[in-house]
Formats: C-alpha cells, sequence, structure tokens
C-alpha cells in the first residue's frame, strides 16, 4: 500500500527537512508544516492520509491541532510526536483520537511501520 | 521597681541567664542541666529560707517573751513582799518611838516589857534598845548585853542622823547568827534626838525567799552592794559570802538579762529592794526553760534538711528529664533537616536533570534524523566511492544518538520515577528475573552468584519496575565492584514470621567502599571514579526505597568487600 501522503508537522525546520527528505527517499508524499495553524492551512488544501504532529510547539499545541484534525478531516490518521518523559501527552492524545504517539528521537523504520498500520487502520475504516 | 529588677537582674550570673548556644555542642546540655538545676533550686529554696529564718526567729522572740514574763512577775512580786517585810518592821519601830518619850524608854523594866510584847508580835526581833544623841546606849532588852556600849563612832550612827532611818546589812553577831539591824530616829522638841535600834533575824528573811517555791536550776538570794550575798543561795554560795555575779547597776524596776559564767548561759533577773542597800536577785538555767526551744529548732531544723534534699533530688532529676528530651527533640529535628535536607536536594536535582534531558533531546532528534538521511542518501545511491566507510561513520553518529537517548531517558527515570503501578511481587522472583539481565556479563566475566532465597517469602506490593531498578541498579554496582571471578551472595529473609519488612542482602567480596565514599554513596551523580557510570543508579535505588518507608545500609571496608541490605515494608502505601 505505498504511495500515500503524509503531512509532517514540526516547529524544528531542520527536523522537519531531514525528515521529510528520508520519508521521501522511501517514496512517500510529504508535505510540511512547521506550526500548527500552517498545518490546518494545508489541511484544507490537500489533506493527506497520514500527519505526524509534534505535541510541543509554540502557537497552536500539538493536540490542539489534533482535536481539530479529528474534528474537520475524520478520514485522516495523526501519530503523535512527543519528547522522552512526555509519554502522558502521548496517552492523553490517544485519547483524543490520535493513531498513536512515537518517542523522539525516532527509528526511521518503526515510523514507517506505525504509518502503514495507520494506512491499513485508514481502509479497514 | 524597674530598676530594682534590673539589680537584681545583674546579681544573676551571666552564664545563667544565657541561653546555652549550638555552638557549645554537647556541652550545650550539660550547661543547659546545670543552670536549670541552679534556677530550680534558688526559686524553691529561697521562700524556705525565708519561712525558716522567719520562723526561727518568731519562735525564738515568742518563747524568750515567755520565759522572761514570769521571772519579771516574780521578780517583782517577791521584791514587794520583802519591801513590805522591812516597812513593816521599820513601821513598828517607828510607831513605838512616837509613842514613848525618852524617860519611858530609857527605862530598862519598860524596855523590856515593850520588846517582849514586840517580841510576842514579831518572833524574829532579836534585841531592842535605846541610844542617845551621844551614841550611848542607854537602855538595852535582849541577848547580848549591850548596856552602855557607844555607837558614837560607827557609820549607820551617823546614817541614821542624817536620813532618820537605817536598815543595816546582814551581819554575823556574837553568837554567829547572821541578822541585821533597823534604827530609827526621833527628834525631841529641845533639839536633841534619840534613836532605837532593833536586831532582826535573818532566819524569817531567808524563809520569805525560800518559801518561794522555785523549780531545780533556779536560784534567788539577796546580796548587798558590795556583792556579799545577804541570804543563802542554792547555786552561788552561803550567806555573807561574796556572790560570783557581779553587781549590777541600780534599778527598782525588774531587769531581765542573759549571762554566761562558768556553769554555762543563764537567765539572770534583779530589782533593788527600797528604802535598803540589797538587791534582789534570781537566776534561772535556760536549758529547763529553753527545752522546748530546742526540740522546736532541731524539728525546723530537720524539716529543713529533709526539704533542702528532696528539692534537691527533684531538681536534679526533673532538669534531667527535661534535657534528655530537649536533646532528644533536638536530634530528631536535626535528623529530619539532613533528610529534608536530602530530599530537597534530590528535588531540585530532579528537575535540573528532566530540564536537561528535554533541552538535548530536540537536537538529539535532529542530529538522529540528519544522521539518517545521510545513511540513506548512501544507501540509496549505489555507486558511491566510500560507501562502507561513510555507513560506518554515520551508523557511529547513530550509535552515539542511542546512547544519549539511553542517558536522556535514564535522567528523565531519575527524574519522575516513571509511572507507578503496584501490584503483587515474588521478590524472589523478581530478584531472578533481573538476574537474567546480567546473566551474559556473569558469565563472561566469570563472576558467581550464589542466591540464598527464602523458599516461602511472603510476596509484596510495589511497583516493579521500581522495584527491579533498585535492584538492578544495586547488583549491577556489585558486578562492577568484583574482580573477575569474584563472588557476589544474594540472600532474601523475613526478620520474623510476621514481619512488617523483608529483608534483601547483596553481599561482594569486591575491593570495597573507603569511609569517604560511604558517607557520599547515596548523593546522585557521585561516582568513586573507579568505574564510569552516571552516578545516579544508587541514588534512585535509595530514592524508592525510602519514598515506600524502607532503607537501605551499607556495610562496607576497604578491601572486605561490601553488603548491601535493603529493608522493605510489605505493604507501599506510597509507591
Amino acid at each position: 500500500m505505498d504511495g500515500y501522503s503524509v503531512l509532517l508537522v514540526d516547529d524544528e525546520e531542520e527536523f522537519v527537512s531531514a525528515l521529510s527528505e528520508r520519508l521521501m527517499l522511501r517514496g512517500i508524499e510529504v508535505e510540511i508544516a512547521l506550526d500548527g495553524e500552517e498545518a490546518l492551512a494545508r489541511m484544507k488544501e490537500k489533506p493527506p492520509d497520514v500527519v505526524i504532529l509534534d505535541v510541543m510547539m509554540p502557537g497552536l499545541s500539538g493536540l490542539e491541532v489534533l482535536k481539530m484534525i479529528r474534528g474537520s478531516h475524520p478520514q485522516t490518521q495523526v501519530i503523535l510526536l512527543t519528547g522522552q518523559g512526555s509519554t502522558k501527552e502521548g496517552i492523553e492524545g490517544m485519547r483524543l483520537g490520535a493513531f498513536d504517539y512515537l518517542i523522539k528521537p525516532v527509528d526511521i523504520e518503526e515510523m514507517l511501520e506505525r504509518m502503514k498500520e495507520a494506512v491499513k487502520a485508514i481502509g479497514n475504516g | 521597681m524597674s530598676s530594682f529588677i534590673n539589680k537584681l537582674r545583674e546579681l544573676i550570673p551571666k552564664s545563667i541567664k544565657d541561653f546555652p548556644d549550638y555552638g557549645e555542642g554537647p556541652r550545650r546540655y550539660s550547661l543547659l542541666r546545670k543552670n536549670l538545676i541552679l534556677i530550680i533550686c534558688a526559686i524553691a529554696l529561697l521562700p524556705l529560707v525565708l519561712m525558716a529564718s522567719i520562723n526561727y526567729l518568731e519562735y525564738q522572740s515568742a518563747l524568750k517573751e515567755e520565759m522572761v514574763k514570769p521571772l519579771r512577775r516574780l521578780i517583782t512580786s517577791t521584791k514587794h513582799t520583802l519591801e513590805l517585810f522591812l516597812t513593816e518592821r521599820e513601821s513598828t519601830l517607828r510607831l513605838l518611838i512616837r509613842e514613848r518619850s525618852f524617860e519611858e524608854l530609857r527605862e530598862q523594866k519598860r524596855l523590856v516589857h515593850i520588846f517582849q510584847s514586840l517580841k510576842h508580835e514579831f518572833p524574829e526581833f532579836v534585841d531592842l534598845g535605846l541610844i542617845d544623841s551621844s551614841g550611848l546606849q542607854r537602855s538595852y532588852s535582849g541577848p547580848y548585853g549591850l548596856l552602855g556600849k557607844d555607837y558614837s563612832g560607827q557609820t549607820w550612827f551617823h546614817e541614821v542622823q542624817v536620813r532618820g532611818v537605817h536598815i543595816s546589812d546582814v551581819f554575823l553577831g556574837y553568837r554567829e547568827f547572821p541578822h541585821f539591824v533597823i534604827a530609827v530616829k526621833k527628834d525631841t522638841v529641845a533639839g536633841d534626838f534619840y534613836v532605837l535600834r532593833a536586831t532582826i533575824d535573818t532566819e524569817k528573811f531567808n524563809n520569805l525567799i525560800s518559801g518561794i517555791s522555785l523549780r531545780p536550776g533556779s536560784d534567788m538570794f539577796i546580796i548587798n552592794r558590795q556583792g556579799v550575798l545577804q541570804t543563802p543561795s542554792r547555786y552561788h554560795g552561803n550567806v555573807l559570802e561574796k556572790s560570783p555575779l557581779p553587781v549590777p547597776p541600780v534599778s527598782q524596776e525588774a531587769v531581765i538579762s542573759e549571762v554566761v559564767d562558768e556553769q554555762g548561759e543563764k537567765l539572770f533577773g534583779y530589782a533593788y529592794l527600797r528604802g535598803s542597800s540589797s538587791i534582789l536577785i534570781v537566776t534561772k538555767k535556760p536549758g529547763e526553760v529553753l527545752g522546748g526551744w530546742f526540740a522546736l529548732r532541731g524539728e525546723l531544723l530537720l524539716l529543713f534538711i529533709v526539704s533542702t534534699v528532696i528539692i534537691i533530688f527533684v531538681a536534679i532529676k526533673t532538669s534531667r528529664l527535661l534535657v534528655d528530651r530537649i536533646q532528644e527533640a533536638d536530634q530528631k529535628r536535626e535528623s529530619v533537616y539532613i533528610e529534608m535536607e536530602h530530599t530537597s536536594k534530590l528535588a531540585s536535582l530532579g528537575r535540573l536533570a528532566a530540564g536537561v534531558a528535554h533541552e538535548v533531546n530536540n537536537p538529539l532528534a535532529i542530529i538522529n534524523e540528519k544522521a539518517g538521511l545521510l545513511k540513506d542518501l548512501v544507501q540509496f545511491s549505489k555507486e558511491y566511492q566510500d560507501r562502507q566507510k561513510m555507513l560506518s561513520l554515520v551508523d557511529s553518529v547513530l550509535g552515539s544518538v542511542s546512547r544519549c537517548r539511553d542517558i536522556t531517558h535514564r535522567l528523565l527515570g531519575f527524574a519522575k520515577r516513571m509511572d507507578v503501578k503496584v501490584e503483587t511481587i515474588y521478590l524472589n522472583q523478581l530478584i531472578e528475573e533481573v538476574l537474567g539481565f546480567l546473566e551474559k556479563e556473569a558469565f563472561h566475566r566469570n563472576i558467581k552468584v550464589e542466591l540464598k532465597l527464602a523458599p516461602e517469602l511472603a510476596p509484596i506490593a510495589h511497583d516493579r519496575g521500581q522495584l527491579q531498578q533498585v535492584f538492578l541498579n544495586i547488583i549491577n554496582n556489585a558486578f562492577e565492584a568484583v574482580e573477575d571471578g569474584g563472588n557476589i551472595a544474594i540472600t532474601t529473609r523475613e526478620q520474623e514470621k510476621h514481619a512488617e519488612t523483608i529483608e534483601v542482602e547483596i553481599a561482594d567480596d569486591g575491593g570495597g567502599i573507603s569511609v569517604e565514599d560511604l558517607k557520599h554513596i547515596f548523593d546522585p551523580f557521585y561516582t568513586s571514579g573507579k568505574v564510569q557510570g552516571t552516578g545516579l543508579g544508587l541514588s534512585i535505588a535509595y530514592g524508592i526505597v525510602a519514598k515506600c518507608g524502607g532503607d537501605i545500609k551499607v556495610h562496607s571496608a576497604v578491601g572486605e568487600g561490601s553488603t548491601f541490605t535493603v529493608k522493605l515494608p510489605k505493604n507501599c502505601a506510597t509507591a
């Protein structure tokens, strides 16, 4: 089930640029947003299959963005990125409808695995 | 008033007023105890001493008054009796001389008759004689045959001429018995005079005195102004002997004083007899009077000594108890303070660790992705020149990132102790699980781990992850301490059948821990420097165990290995 689209949301540009390139190398369509509002704008333009969403961001927090996405695009799956020691936010996110959460720094293989599962979940849902 | 209080305050030594400082160390408590004893004794004894002194003086003066009063009464009444006796005899003679003319009295026969009727009334009269103005005895009735005796040269004759009356001192007459003389004078119309002279036996006089019943030890007698006894006495010599007592100054009123002579202390009272040169003396042994006083004084003294001993005893006991309590409280407070200090140190270090972990985490994520991208690029382009070398370099970077992640993970674990879930845990099983992690290292280094697990150890309620961390950290510590081929023994036991706690002992035969290191062994980030480590392991273990009311004790000496004893309560309420 290749060829799905991903929206990467994180305020660390260095992190997002490197990660997006790696995902693209693996044939995934990637869009980037550096904060919550940009993310919501991109969602309006072209909703992706999966959103990788950092929890800790300036402005709109990850969890707030998550709530909005779940409200406007129930078909899109959200995977949260949390820092170490912030698993509480991850669990809280899952309660709010996130598909899963990953702890930074993330292993690329694990992330691909989760995304595949998320995309599969769309098909089933 | 306030200046008086200030003055009082100045009287108190500075060492008592100042509460001993902490700087005094253990001496502070002995000082405090001493001061307390002094203060309590002073407060309790001062009123006692005052009361005892006041009582003493009051009783003494009251008793003295009680003793002096009857003596004074006795002297006054006896003095009056004696004076009455003398006045009576003197008046009788005056009456005789006034009623009878010189001629009547000069008649020997008449005088004898008068004398006989006189003697009938007053048998103590010994003789009676008439003396004319030239001092010649003109008639006489009595046993001595003094008719014609010339008294003109004698002092009493001159005195009677001047004063009209004379009462002599006692003297021994021809018959060797003591008597005294009363003489009265009558002036005639012609300007001449004559004198009636009578001798009186002192026997009657003596009877008057001895008739007064005196207690043993007391004495009553009369002396003249030269201190010669006029009546016999019990303790001060016979009649006409010199009295050992000094002649007191003139006083018509009774005077009482205390004198001390060879017989000891005694009360001495006297009064001068009116119209005579005699002094009435009364002495009284105070022992007889003061017996009651001495008994009372003894009781007072005994009471005082007993009270003082009790007060001092109570003061010492109370002070000791009080100071011991204070010392105990101080020690408790100090240990709580140290514990608090340790806890707050741990808490602030926890916050610091969490901050560091969070801050490091983001750049770590970037490094991870950049290095990952680098690896991807190399892997995806097949014809790259130093492909293998590049891949191994990137793997090394990724490996280091992973190590950093472990460190931040542990830092956060230290800060938060992770999420807690209390479940029933069998310690024996848990220890075997933990040893599973170290199996490989034990095998490679040939370390022998001996398990002495109590077969029926009660389960405990605790968080599994935390307990694993505790034992992993301590056992890991033991692994680091021993040489290759060393020995580690792990023992589990319950102190008693239904004890509140379970003990786990981890003993190694490694190099031991120095005294200096032992002091800081549970401080975070403290390492002995010999082995590499974060210095957090034992601190985390201690924090977990202490939080749930347990304890970790270390017994170690350099060269003798170390023994860690973990005491865990069976029910960890706060886990």
